[in-house]
């Protein structure tokens, strides 16, 4: 990018969130809701400067984030070597395949009332939760890429003596991990959704848990807090993973 | 084992009910350079695939004495590793830093990229990716080269130096080669024997000698003469009573 290229990637954006600003106040203004139920920008901004004074906000996020990566954590290492294994093994992938594919459809909210069966409230019924979201498509997204890798690359593999574990972690592994960085991408984004689903009912802390007590509150102020830090987060979630696509070793899977 | 590097026996290969091969039967001598041409879809890649052991035989005897390496067609670099790791894969043997250090140099000067050893493959042109390629096969201590239309993929004038380039580096350190081509100026001007495949089931049809020393022009008569008779005997050309009295 150029220099005015650069300077357009700032300022557009930032265009952009103050017209957003500007429409947000003209429809406050305007008296179409009743304030109890559309925040102006400046309540949200004091409801900004209180959540951060109690420490409410930190406290939650910090929850919400455990949460996301001790059940994203858990998936991805789960589900990477299960890919592999469903993806290079055809016995495995004709048995595994259709179930996975279910779980893969099947919403992990649907599985809510299990989870506080089992977990009870806090910290395990998010985790399971996310970890639920997570897994089946890590899984399928491994397999399918290890299903892509060019036939030459094991036939190269097998020429230079790479066979068994090396084979695994020089080739197979290398081979798809632009895709994988990918899916990491996906489903981190996935699990951030959902840890939020998953506090709003089985959880007493935690973003999910604020956004529903300050429902319950009729502070809606703090619920638009909530929900642009939500949103923000999201966003720096996955600008962390996309620094994975500068790894040199990866690049030759987004240039070509 | 008779100063053979590859011997096959009366190989066949077929699948299902196409008969690709039936009863072939080919030695080639050790450091013997072998072009084997013949019309598409004959089964030269078949052959090739048996010979590298990739690909099992119907029936018939494949016996191999040494190291066997092929270079692909098509791009068999690992894009995950730069220049210098991909020629390393040939040298995994050698387990002296310095001197596995010092022979991926010397490869890399022979393909003449110095100063892209630590490029990805995404970086080069694909005619560059195929000189590593070779560097990858040639380094260490292969015996026999298995070469599936090597330098198809480069421009003419590359592929005449890559060419000069084999050729120099089988006088330094003798080889056996078998080049499976559609490219039969590159098969008369690099082989001492070019065999000419028959229409499937692949059968030897024919094959000519070329006893010139590497590394030859491509206008050497010896070449042209033999280019023609290949030609010739593909049904190409018109044979002529004329070029066939000159051979030797």
């Amino acid at each position: 990018m150029n220099q005015s290229q650069t300077a357009k990637s700032i300022f557009l954006p930032l265009a952009v969130v103050a017209a957003m600003i500007a429409l947000w106040v003209v429809v406050y203004a305007s008296g179409a809701f009743h304030e109890s139920a559309f925040p102006s920008p400046l309540a949200v901004l004091r409801g900004f400067g209180e959540e951060m004074r109690n420490g409410r906000l930190i406290n939650d996020l910090i929850t919400s984030l455990f949460r996301v990566s001790c059940g994203f954590g858990l998936a991805v290492l789960l589900g990477i070597p299960m890919g592999l294994w469903v993806g290079l093994k055809l016995g495995a992938r004709l048995a595994f395949l259709p179930i996975i594919n279910f779980f893969r459809n099947l919403s992990p909210l649907a599985w809510m009332p299990f989870a506080i069966l089992w977990f009870g409230v806090g910290d395990a019924p998010a985790i399971f939760l996310i970890f639920l979201a997570a897994i089946f498509p890590v899984i399928l997204a491994t397999m399918a890429a290890v299903a892509n890798i060019p036939t030459v690359y094991f036939r190269v593999a097998q020429d230079y003596g790479l066979v068994g574990l090396e084979q695994l972690t020089q080739v197979t592994v290398p081979a798809i991990m632009p895709q994988l960085i990918t899916t990491l991408r996906v489903t981190a984004g996935l699990s951030w959704l959902v840890v939020v689903a998953a506090e709003m009912i089985a959880g007493r802390d935690g973003l999910g848990f604020a956004v529903m007590d300050s429902r319950n509150g009729l502070r809606t102020d703090l619920l638009v807090v909530e929900m642009i830090v939500i949103g923000l987060i999201g966003i720096v979630i996955d600008r962390l993973l996309v620094q994975l696509t500068r790894i040199p070793s990866v690049r030759w899977g987004y240039e070509r | 084992m008779n100063g053979n590097a590859l011997e096959l026996k009366k190989l066949s290969r077929s699948f299902g009910t196409l008969d690709v091969l039936r009863e072939l039967s080919l030695e080639i001598k050790s450091g013997e350079f072998v072009a084997v041409v013949g019309p598409s879809g004959c089964g030269k890649t078949t052959l090739l695939n048996l010979l590298s052991g990739y690909d099992q035989p119907s029936s018939g005897v494949i016996t191999r004495e040494g190291q066997v390496r092929m270079v692909y067609q098509q791009d068999g670099l690992f894009p995950w590793l730069t220049v210098a790791e991909n020629i390393a894969l040939g040298l995994r043997q050698i387990k002296n830093e310095m001197e596995r250090t010092r022979q991926i140099n010397e490869m890399v000067r022979l393909i003449r990229l110095e100063g892209f050893e630590r490029h990805y493959p995404h970086q080069l042109s694909g005619g560059m990716r195929q000189r590593v390629e070779l560097a990858r096969a040639l380094a260490g201590e292969a015996d026999i080269l298995l070469l599936d239309e090597p330098f198809s993929a480069l421009d003419y004038l590359t592929r005449l130096r890559m060419r000069q380039e084999l050729a120099r580096i089988l006088h330094e350190r003798p080889l056996t080669v078998a080049l499976v081509t559609h490219d039969i100026e590159e098969a008369a001007q690099l082989a001492d024997r070019v065999i000419v495949l028959s229409e499937r089931p692949a059968q030897v049809r024919s094959e000519f000698w070329i006893e010139v020393p590497r590394p030859r022009d491509l206008t050497h008569p010896k070449v042209v003469n033999a280019i023609h008779r290949v030609l010739a005997e593909m049904g190409i050309e018109k044979d002529s009573e004329f070029t066939l009295s000159k051979t030797t």
